[in-house]
């Protein structure tokens, strides 16, 4: 029995053939995991075991190593504020303090409600609107307190739905079909240019 | 005077609203420059990659054309263009994924051809997710025009290409820490030799890792000559290049300049750039380079931006990061920032990144809050020296990746620039700026 | 003109030119020139990963010296290198200095203490004193990663050794690097803890005491151990083990890496179950197998009674006089617990003092002794290199661990073809080139298949396909290909095995066989002669018509045999026909020869206490034929006597002599009157053994890896003689009295009658568990709940056609009864058969097998039904 819904089995099947190897498509796998989760769950970890061919140890190990996986479950909404140089010059560290007063849970923890998650991030690429956020990846250009609050109240009354995604749904576009070119017809095609190409390489001596 | 009358190689089309559309791209020159190198021999088309000059804009700088030619020469192959941008204060590659995602695709393509290699990965870090739709978009819609799958543009050339998200993990920019990322493991660094990826890289196979922006030069570069992107910039440091200005300035953003042309002061104060410091005030230090990068005072700020000048003055151009600490910024609070950052992002492999980083990390902290020392500096020092022996600029590393050896930069830099600054946070028993 | 191809170089070492073998890592050929590099995470059995940054050396290269890690370069010619700098130095402190920055100061009472490389290596190359004020890392510790480890995360080192070792090596990657950077720990799946059979291994090759084991957690320090070399005998493969004990009392067992037999790797039940030998003396149930036989025992009135030695030695002879009145009134079963020299001892009693030819140290769980002797033999190394194997064995990772791992590396690293006879789920399969489906009563069918080119027959579970490639891969005449052969099913007449054997060996002349009998020294047993057609020394006696085991519980059933020798108590913990063996015992006068306790002693009628494994010195020999020396580390308890000892005893009672006086004598006998390998063996410093009748079998131990084997700077200083290489030259077999037996004697194939596959039946498979109820596991607490509970297994195609869910208890009838179990899924198990494991116990409480088993026919067929 699959743990992942049949339209998420799908993708996750045409993730896999999309990579020479099947463990390539470990991090594709999590992200979709936790589409359908939340985070990922147990039943996620040793569903992706199984496609990628290594243990539930290995794929949870992994997991832990990249900063968007979630072991546990998560807030629909995750708030990421960076504190590093950039956003610290512009002052991120006061900005994170107060988004963890307006949100009422303490930096790295999830709202009783189970809304919103804040977490303390490293640099987002986005230094020029420091201090800088991010609700579930999407940047968000709140760079006052005052702009924060409302985009928290926007969040909480759904406004933002379209925008902002609820955590987990990474990349909303779809690849258009899989692999367009069987492996034969690379093969085949190197092999003539390389040829022709040694050939270009002799009669220029 | 900063010289900002050379043509917008990369940045052409940021003047429109729906830049990353297939339909504006087509009305700019879209795929021009791919038609153009079908019809050369792929060799050709790597000449003018060479005869561009192209310093690789990720952020070692290596020449793009060199990197294609030691490709080890093998039935499979592949081309991987890193999109990882997480190097602090670096933002440049956001905005060319976001901004012109199909500029990139025709990038990756042409390299593609002139490499002739089995597959092709975009991989972009996961916090990109605006950036990732765009890109698949671009893809998307390049797979229908023609641009890729099997015999592109009715060209002998077919070839596949998928983009990657990673998930979070600054160590998986470098590119062997890349590539594990990309085979579905733990972004633990390789080393090298023997793993250069040109000669096992992807799956032990050979691979080229280029940077989204070193991708993003290619389709201006067939179009006009390789010999025409030399002619800008001056020396080895050819073209223009994307910089990421942020810190203490009135303007931070992204600018495309002329290398070498121009200098730090010109990028920091022209009013059609950076714009000047904020509020008038002094400049205190400025980071080059992302945050891996040696500090530079302010005596450096004509200094011409150029990847030899800089590196013969110690630092390094780096990622086309700069970032201006003014006279308000405590740089105790600024090098403690950055060495956090690099404890949080270290892979955790080797012994003197993993415990050093988080040793200075605490030090730091304790010097910042008021249980700081005298000894305190020559510990860090030492502690500097113990993961890249002689603190020297390129530096040695005991360490198995260059992540380690850029730990000490800013602890270096800051005891070595501001002893003072150290002292009175001693003295003060914490930091005098707050 | 041809190339030379060097199989040396030459370096410098701080300064001193050495030449040192191609292709070698730089850290292996600088021990070896004797200077030692100081290490953590690399291990000489797992692929360095460069990752500690202790071993850093100043290598000169283009650019000037650089900081290289030596683990990490292979030699080349011309190399420059400089081990003892001030930079080498000051990174080594360094280095050192890192890693005690947030290691906690547990010395006090952490088990690695005393024998700790972060300790050792501290002292050699660190500061006296720290300069880290900060408050180093906590975490909750120590957790239990799994039944038999806990985990430490505070002193780990993220060396990655135990990861490396479980993906690597063991290959099931039970426990992984979870996270990043100093918050990186080594943790299992949460649902699933780190019970590998191979987790002992991690314990022991921590450099550090982050990862330590429950049995011996806390239990000895290790100068106040005592330690001998010596050999496994929990299965058949003999690891080389070092034996520890502290006053008397035994404490631990680790692996010595030698390089023909298990590269210092052992299985946890090896590992673990020294509590079977010396922790039960005071137990007094003399039916439970963890019971400890102390005193010689009498029955009286019913009840077994303990007396003297005189007294119960007497009552024997009694017995044994009583019995021979009727010809072939006597015969001895077992000795596969025995030593080699035990096992010529009661060889000599039985044939010389009883005059009868019934001995078998088989209980009809094995294969024809005289059909493995005239096979030509592999070593495991040879094995291990071979560009093919063919395995026709059950599961490998359950009955012999360590060959399982070498198979396995031979396969993933070496990329060498395992042609797997699929007999039901197998820990191979996965690295299998080829697995050929088989049913029971369908290997010998394959067999003639391959070697004849013929097509499979309709109605088996193997195919076309399948056969061709394994044709391809065995190739013409066998050359290159070693066949692995062993007892896949119990349930199965051993002549279908014995068919394919057979055949195999007719075929192809080059091939070579390795033996993978499982039990003990059931190797050793059968080379002295406890068979009816074997003689002592690998010989072979053709006129002999002695009774096997099933023989002999034949003859008793029907009175024509009167008494019955049991060597070891165990025939009704491991003989398939438990009712048949039964009801031989209760018409038998017994007299049961053993150290532990178990269900057969319920018919013993004199009881003899015997010293078992790490209580008596003298020879083993493993699967290979590789004889090696066992060493007594403790004294045996109560009055238990050695086995030589014993039969020297009886034979006296008897009033004859077997002319066997000491453990020693016994060896030198052996040696000289049949030129089998013994006393120069038990006298050898090599310790390795010697491979019988193989001059070329090499007998090598890599200089032993102080951090592999933790803690000790070098194996001289413990008594372990370190050596690189060296080549034992042993007796040829033809120096043997009696010459071995060869096909030609085996006389004509035996036309098997397989039953037709019945619709409606399921071929039964009964396969072996490593974590069995046998002697080891019942006296070993610290295993007990490794133990799992087993059932009946079906292929999905199966449980659908019967309508059975998993799980749901159905009722199971065989050829002699009825039971209920419960039905679990395994897709490895071949269609229209039934995989149960040996000891299974109904949903009641009976055993399985006595139900299930048709004895009388040469597959057993089961019916499952859900009433």
């Amino acid at each position: 029995m699959s743990h992942f819904h049949p339209e998420i089995r799908q993708r996750a099947e045409e993730l896999v053939a999309l990579y020479p190897r099947a463990r390539s498509a470990m991090l594709p796998l999590l992200h979709l995991a936790q589409e359908q989760d939340g985070y990922l769950s147990e039943a996620g970890i040793d569903e992706v075991a199984a496609l990628t061919g290594t243990t539930s140890a290995d794929v949870r190990g992994t997991a832990a190593f990249y900063d968007m996986f979630h072991l546990e479950p998560v807030g629909k909404y995750v708030v990421g504020v960076c504190t590093n140089i950039a956003c610290l010059l512009a002052g991120g560290e006061e900005f994170l303090e107060h988004a963890s007063q307006k949100l009422g849970c303490a930096v790295g923890s999830t709202t009783s409600d189970g809304l919103f998650t804040l977490e303390e991030t490293e640099c987002l690429a986005d230094c020029d609107k420091a201090p800088c956020v991010q609700v579930n990846h999407r940047y968000v250009r709140t760079t006052t307190p005052a702009t924060f609050d409302a985009l928290v109240d926007e969040l909480r009354d759904g406004k933002l739905d379209n925008d902002v995604p609820a955590h987990g749904t990474l990349i909303r576009v779809r690849r258009s079909g899989g692999l367009r070119v069987p492996r034969q017809e690379i093969v085949d095609q190197r092999a003539l240019s390389t040829a022709a190409r040694a050939q270009r390489a002799e009669e220029a001596k | 005077m900063a010289v900002l009358d050379s043509p917008r190689i990369v940045s052409s089309r940021s003047q429109y609203a729906d830049s990353y559309t297939l339909s504006r791209y087509l009305a700019t020159g879209g795929y021009v420059a791919l038609r153009k190198a079908l019809t050369m021999f792929p060799e050709q088309v790597a000449a003018e990659v060479d005869a561009a000059s192209l310093l690789g804009r990720g952020g070692a700088g290596f020449p793009a054309g060199r990197k294609w030619s030691m490709l080890r020469k093998s039935p499979v192959s592949y081309l991987v263009v890193n999109g990882d941008e997480s190097e602090p204060a670096t933002f440049k590659d956001h905005f060319l994924v976001e901004r012109d995602p199909h500029q990139l695709v025709e990038g990756v393509i042409i390299a593609a051809y002139a490499l002739q290699v089995s597959q092709a990965f975009i991989y972009l870090r996961g916090e990109f997710a605006l950036g990732l739709e765009r890109v698949q978009q671009a893809v998307n819609d390049a797979y229908a025009e023609g641009a890729l799958g099997s015999k592109i543009f009715g060209s002998d050339f077919s070839i596949d290409l998928v983009v990657h998200p990673g998930a979070g993990a600054y160590i998986c920019g470098e590119e062997t820490a890349l590539i594990e990322g990309l085979e579905g493991k733990r972004g633990f660094p390789r080393i090298k030799p023997p793993f250069f990826p040109a000669v096992t890289g992807l799956y032990g196979e050979p691979t080229v890792v280029n940077n989204v922006e070193t991708m993003s030069n290619l389709p201006w570069i067939v179009n006009n000559g390789g010999a025409a992107f030399a002619a800008l910039g001056a020396g080895r440091s050819t073209g223009t290049r994307l910089f990421a200005l942020a810190g203490r300035v009135n303007n931070p953003g992204v600018y495309e300049i002329e290398m070498v042309k121009n200098t730090f002061r010109d990028l920091i104060y022209d009013p059609q750039l950076g714009g000047g410091v904020f509020e008038d005030r002094a400049v205190k230090a400025i980071i080059p380079g992302g945050v891996s990068a040696p500090w530079f005072g302010p005596e450096l700020l004509d200094l011409p931006l150029g990847q030899d000048e800089v590196g013969e003055k110690g630092s390094m151009l780096g990622s086309g990061s700069v970032v201006v600490l003014d006279e308000t910024t405590c740089v105790v609070r600024a090098a403690w920032r950055i060495t956090k950052f690099f404890s949080r992002e270290s892979c955790g492999q080797c012994t003197p990144c993993r415990e050093g980083s988080g040793w200075i990390e605490r030090a730091m902290y304790r010097l910042e809050h008021g249980g700081g020392r005298m000894e305190d500096m020559d510990l860090l020092l030492d502690l500097c020296d113990n993961i890249a022996p002689g603190l020297s600029w390129p530096p040695q590393q005991t360490t198995i990746c260059v992540l380690g050896s850029s730990i000490p930069s800013s602890v270096h830099s800051a005891i070595k620039m501001f002893p003072d600054d150290f002292k009175a946070h001693v003295l003060h028993g914490g930091c005098p700026h707050d | 003109m041809t190339d030379v191809i060097r199989t040396t170089v030459s370096i410098t070492v701080n300064g001193r030119e050495l030449e040192v073998k191609t292709g070698e890592l730089l850290i292996d050929a600088a021990e070896r020139a004797g200077e030692y590099i100081p290490r953590f995470c690399y291990h000489p059995r797992m692929e360095p990963v460069g990752m500690c940054r202790m071993c850093l050396v100043e290598v000169e290269g283009p650019r000037g010296a650089t900081l290289q890690p030596a683990c990490y370069l292979h030699v080349n010619d011309g190399m420059s290198v400089c081990t003892n700098s001030e930079k080498v130095k000051k990174a080594q402190d360094g280095v050192l200095e890192f890693l005690l920055a947030n290691h906690p100061l547990d010395c006090p009472i952490c088990d690695k203490g005393g024998e700790c490389p972060l300790q050792d290596q501290t002292l050699a190359h660190g500061s006296g004193e720290t300069r880290f004020v900060e408050e180093k890392r906590h975490f909750v510790k120590p957790i239990e990663i799994g039944e038999l480890v806990l985990l430490d995360r505070e002193r780990c080192i993220q060396c990655a050794r135990c990861t490396r070792f479980s993906a690597e090596v063991a290959g099931d990657t039970e426990i992984a690097f979870s996270g990043r950077g100093d918050l990186i720990e080594v943790a299992p799946s949460p649902d699933k803890p780190f019970n590998s059979v191979f987790s002992g291994n991690t314990v022991q090759i921590c450099p550090v005491g982050a990862l330590t084991a429950k049995p011996y957690r806390f239990s000895a320090r290790p100068w106040d151990l005592e330690q001998v070399e010596s050999t496994c005998t929990t299965c058949a493969v003999g690891c080389r083990i070092a034996v520890q004990s502290s006053g008397n009392r035994l404490t631990r067992v680790l692996g010595v890496d030698s390089d023909p037999v298990n590269h210092g790797w052992l299985c946890d039940k090896g590992r673990f179950t020294l509590d079977s030998v010396d922790q039960n003396a005071d137990a007094t149930d003399v039916l439970d197998p963890a019971t400890r036989m102390v005193a010689p025992m009498v029955r009286v009135n019913g009840v077994l009674e303990p007396v003297s030695w005189g007294e119960a030695l007497d009552a024997a002879a009694k017995i044994l006089r009583d019995a021979s009145a009727t010809p072939e009134g006597v015969g001895a079963i077992g000795g596969a617990s025995l030593t080699n020299e035990g096992a010529f001892a009661w060889e000599r009693f039985v044939r010389g003092v009883l005059g009868s030819d019934n001995l078998d140290a088989q209980f009809g769980d094995g294969l024809d002794p005289v059909l493995l002797q005239a096979l030509p033999r592999a070593t495991i190394d040879e094995t291990a290199s071979a560009k093919t194997v063919v395995t026709l064995t059950g599961d490998l990772r359950e009955e012999l661990p360590i060959l399982f791992l070498r198979l396995r590396e031979s396969a993933v690293r070496d990329h060498h073809a395992i042609v797997e006879f699929a007999f039901g789920p197998s820990a191979l399969r996965p690295v299998a080139r080829l697995s050929l489906v088989v049913r029971p009563g369908e290997a010998h069918l394959a067999a003639r298949c391959i070697a004849d080119r013929a097509d499979a027959p309709t109605g088996v579970a193997f195919t076309n396909e399948e056969l061709f490639e394994a044709r391809r891969l065995i190739g013409e005449s066998g050359e290159g290909v070693v066949f692995v052969v062993g007892r896949p099913n119990v349930a199965e007449d051993p002549r279908v095995l014995e068919d394919a054997i057979r055949r195999f060996a007719e075929r192809f002349p080059d091939a070579k066989f390795l033996v993978a009998l499982r039990r003990s020294n059931v190797a050793g047993a059968l080379d002295m002669g406890l068979s009816p057609r074997l003689r002592p020394g690998r010989g072979f006696e053709l006129t002999s018509k002695g009774r096997d085991t099933l023989g002999q519980l034949e003859a008793l059933r029907r009175g024509d045999q009167k008494a019955l020798l049991l060597l070891g108590g165990s025939l009704l913990g491991n003989v398939a026909d438990v009712v048949g063996a039964t009801s031989a015992l209760e018409k038998a006068s017994v007299i049961a020869v053993t150290g532990h306790g178990g269900p057969s002693l319920a018919f013993a009628d004199v009881v003899l206490p015997a010293a078992v494994a790490h209580e008596r010195s003298g020879t083993v020999t493993n699967i290979e034929g590789r004889v090696s020396a066992v060493a007594a580390k403790i004294v045996a308890p109560g009055s238990a006597w050695p086995d030589v000892a014993i039969a020297a005893e009886l034979a006296e009672q008897l009033g004859q002599s077997i002319g066997l006086t000491s453990v020693e004598q016994t060896a030198k006998t052996i040696e000289e009157s049949t030129g089998y390998p013994a006393l120069s063996v038990a006298n050898d410093e090599l310790h390795d053994g010697a491979v019988v009748g193989r001059l070329d079998a090499t007998s090598l131990r890599h200089a032993l890896d102080p951090m592999a084997f933790p803690g000790i700077r070098s194996a001289e200083s413990v008594g372990l003689a370190s050596y690189t290489g060296a080549t034992v030259e042993t007796n040829a077999v033809d120096s043997v009295h009696t010459r071995p037996a060869t096909l030609d004697v085996l006389g004509h194939a035996p036309n098997l009658e397989v039953p037709l596959a019945d619709a409606y039946s399921l071929r039964l498979v009964v396969s072996r568990r490593l974590y069995d109820r046998g002697v080891a596991m019942q006296g070993s607490p610290a295993l007990d709940n490794l133990i799992k509970a087993t059932t009946l297994s079906l292929n999905h195609v199966d449980l659908d056609r019967l309508g059975v869910e998993a799980g749901a208890i159905v009722r199971v009838t065989g050829a002699q009864g009825s039971v209920r179990l419960a039905v679990q899924l395994n897709e490895e198990v071949a269609r229209g058969s039934a995989d149960v494991a040996f000891g299974t116990l109904s949903a009641t409480g009976e055993d399985a097998l006595a139900a299930l088993l048709d004895p009388t026919s040469v597959i057993s067929q089961v019916r499952v039904e859900t009433r």
